[in-house]
């Protein structure tokens, strides 16, 4: 039994007492004017004094946070590097830069198409975000559904931000990126006669969540390495892209690369460069704790940044409203949001539901902030504070076994610490989780100003506007990585790169003296720092 | 202050508070971690660690973000194990007996020790599902190693030297693939798709103004 504080445990009898009844009253959606103010008072995105404005680069007078900021605009890691560009150690028709699914996606497909393809990762194929969506993928292909109402429902989501061509891209393109990935032999839950399980997310208005249990990621991701290394696709493993590399005419020709262990620096000339470099979470913006994987330092943004590319709405995050706040030792973990569409409701500290269950993610986080900060509706945690993610409820409206059957990693998560979520509740609070931003590329997954510098997976910006809905994320890291790999796939052929150049990072280090920055904070970042702390 | 306790990494001691984890309390005591790290949340199965407790005979096997330390704790990590992953062509194979003893013949030499169970980090049982890989029921053996995160420390155990997730990755796949019965829905759905039927219905939505996107998304049906 995990050791819950004398308060925690008073409050947590008031959500068993309260529990029979809240199961038979939902608590009601908000209209959409509720939604606007409890976001505009409370989600971090409208903290204005966690951001400022950009001094230098294709976003300069554009606001993003302090933290991407010190990156964005930070010290080049080659500038004191004797570097010889005219000798390069690998030579390839793609270079994909990160190891999780948008770049496995992209290299598979690209070597469909008969390129020679070369993928980089700083850590280990596999060590991604890709890896840790519990929840689910989104495709519209029950009969009662389609790519429009699919469209409409992530359109609204992201608060009709979204660049029309890549949602389109990306909701069209859903039932086959399934197919894929079925045919590939990721194993869906379905029923005997094939059809899929599908669930509600966050701000859904059809059943069209697909999952493997709540290893939905894990599945996808261990397919997609294990198809990787059956293709024999080179994985250059624990090195990091640090720079991209231009030739003369101004096209991405490559990137240096840097052995994390070593540090002994690569070149590697390349025809097309596919930036599939993941999140941020690991910047930990505004302190917030995240559910993202080790390397999630934004390289990519810092990269394409450096080398020309344009952010689009860099300056929204995700903050998952599900985070663990208890036990501390996984604190900041993600709770998916599966729970919540099982049935699991959260209540306050007196045992009081606040908000429906399956609002959109910034909606809810939103709500948990509002009952914490303002309502004081909060229980103490060890780090801080959180609110009830009422579980057992879910095998009460499912039947017995439900949580062990769809939700057995929460089961096991939160097991190894004495906690059983079929009898009792967790506690939560938001977690940094997702860069709704990124880099701005068009339907071919090209950046819109940098020729042949690609983009796919998380880095991009603008698919899903300025929120995403649950199983968006997954969903884009295959189609737009699929994309990215069998667009590079029909132009390589034609490409031909000329002389190999550092100078835009000469100059981009320039603009920022002209703009009177110093700039101490090497960049891109490539893991954070831990060491001699506790707090994480 | 918070209770402190000994712990050893690679046999050298540290002071750490009791509430981290392993691979917090790593970090905590200096380490800049590169291997041994991924996830940092039981998915990756990157950071496979074995320890002792000192003066107890048994040796356990842990992931390092997901175990607390302990007093006299003595901490080995393996970030690396040299599984062996054969390849194949996954469109070319079929789901038969045959396929594991052309690729994974070792797991015929299983000597029933049952150590691949015992360490398991995610309790599941491995034995069981090399046993069913044997028989060639992939069904079986897919959802027995579900949960695997193919840390690989059931292999470094193995006295027939078997790659348990690597197998079981095979096993998946073929069942997801070969065996798990076909979505005619999604086949439907993709087929219409390609034929373009759902293009004017899309596009007749991205052209209307925002205003009226807005009205026809905060009044959209929503499935019970
Ligand atoms: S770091 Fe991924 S399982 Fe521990």
């Amino acid at each position: 039994m995990y050791k819950y504080t004398q308060e925690q445990l008073d409050s947590m009898k008031k959500v068993e007492a309260t529990r029979q009844e809240r199961l038979n009253n939902l608590f009601a959606r908000m209209s959409a004017d509720e939604k606007q103010t409890v976001l505009k008072e409370n989600h971090p995105d409208y903290i204005e004094t966690a951001y400022e404005e950009l001094k230098v680069g294709p976003n300069k007078g554009g606001k993003v946070l302090h933290e991407l900021a010190d990156l964005l605009q930070g010290k080049s890691r080659v500038l004191d590097m004797d570097i010889d560009l005219s000798k390069p150690d690998y030579d390839v028709d793609v270079l994909v830069i990160g190891g999780g699914g948008a770049g496995s996606s992209a290299a598979i497909e690209a070597d469909n198409a008969g390129a020679k393809v070369m993928m980089v990762t700083k850590l280990r194929i596999g060590d991604a975000n890709t890896m840790m969506a519990e929840g689910g993928i989104q495709a519209a292909d029950k009969p009662n559904d389609s790519p429009a109402i699919h469209y409409l429902d992530a359109f609204g989501g992201g608060h009709f931000a979204a660049k029309h061509e890549l949602l389109y891209k990306l909701v069209n393109d859903a039932p086959d990126a399934i197919k894929w990935l079925n045919e590939l032999g990721v194993m869906f839950d379905k029923e005997a006669d094939g059809t899929m399980i599908t669930t509600h997310g966050g701000g859904t208005s059809r059943k069209r969540m697909h999952a493997c249990k709540d290893y939905s990621g894990a599945e996808i991701m261990r397919t997609l390495r294990d198809e990787v290394l059956n293709r024999g696709i080179p994985v250059v493993d624990f090195t990091a892209a640090i720079e991209i590399i231009k030739d003369v005419e101004g096209k991405a020709a490559g990137a240096v690369l840097m052995n994390m262990e070593t540090k002994d620096i690569y070149v590697a000339k390349a025809k097309t460069v596919i930036i599939a470099t993941g999140g941020a979470g690991r910047l930990h913006y505004q302190g917030f704790p995240t559910s993202n994987h080790y390397g999630a330092t934004a390289d990519g943004l810092v990269l394409g940044y450096r080398a020309g590319a344009k952010l689009l709405y860099a300056d929204t995050l995700q903050y998952h409203p599900t985070g663990v706040a208890e036990p501390t030792q996984i604190f900041g973990a993600l709770v998916t949001e599966k729970v919540r569409s099982l049935g699991a409701q959260l209540v306050n500290k007196d045992g009081q539901a606040f908000v429906y269950s399956l609002e959109t993610r910034d909606v809810t986080a939103s709500s948990i902030i509002r009952e914490c900060k303002k309502r004081d509706n909060g229980i103490k945690t060890t780090d801080g504070e959180g609110v009830w993610l009422d579980t057992p409820m879910i095998d009460m409206i499912g039947g017995e076994g439900t949580i062990e059957k769809r939700i057995p990693a929460m089961l096991r998560m939160f097991g190894k610490y004495g906690i059983d979520i079929r009898k009792d509740p967790i506690l939560v609070y938001p977690t940094l989780h997702y860069q709704n931003g990124g880099l701005d590329i068009s339907a071919d997954g090209m950046t819109t100003t940098v020729p042949n510098l690609f983009v796919a997976g998380e880095a991009v910006g603008g698919i899903h506007g300025r929120n995403r809905l649950m199983g968006n994320s997954l969903l884009d890291i295959i189609v737009f990585g699929r994309n990215a790999g069998k667009s590079v796939g029909k132009i390589y052929k034609d490409i031909e790169v000329k002389e190999l150049t550092l100078d835009h990072v000469k100059a981009f280090d320039k603009e920022l003296k002209d703009a009177g920055i110093n700039a101490t904070k090497l960049s891109p970042q490539l893991l954070p720092n831990y060491t001699k702390q506790k707090d994480i | 202050m918070e209770n402190l306790v000994n712990v050893y990494f690679f046999g050298k001691k540290y002071q750490v508070p009791e509430s981290l984890t392993i691979m917090k309390a790593m970090e905590y005591a200096g380490y800049q971690l590169v291997r041994g790290c991924g996830c940092r949340n039981g998915f990756c199965g990157a950071c496979s660690t074995i320890y002792r407790i000192k003066g107890q005979t048994e040796l356990h096997a842990c992931l390092a973000c997901q175990q607390k330390v302990e007093n006299d704790m003595y901490v080995a990590t393996l970030p690396f194990f040299p599984l062996v992953k054969q390849v194949y062509d996954i469109e070319k194979i079929k789901p038969t007996e045959q396929i594991m003893m052309q690729l994974y013949p070792e797991i015929y030499a299983c000597i029933g020790c049952n150590a691949c169970t015992k360490s398991c980090t995610q309790g599941l049982n491995v034995m069981q599902y090399i046993a069913y890989a044997q028989r060639g029921e992939y069904e079986k053996c897919a959802e027995e190693s579900f949960d695997c995160v193919m840390c690989g420390v059931c292999s470094s155990r193995c006295p027939a030297g078997i790659s348990h997730p690597q197998v079981a990755e095979l096993s998946r796949r073929l069942y997801g693939k070969y065996i798990a019965p076909e979505t005619q829905h999604l086949i439907d759905r993709v087929k219409e798709i390609e034929d373009g039927k759902y293009v004017e219905l899309i596009e007749t939505l991205m052209n209307k103004p925002i205003e009226e996107l807005k009205e026809l998304y905060n009044n959209r049906e929503i499935e019970k």
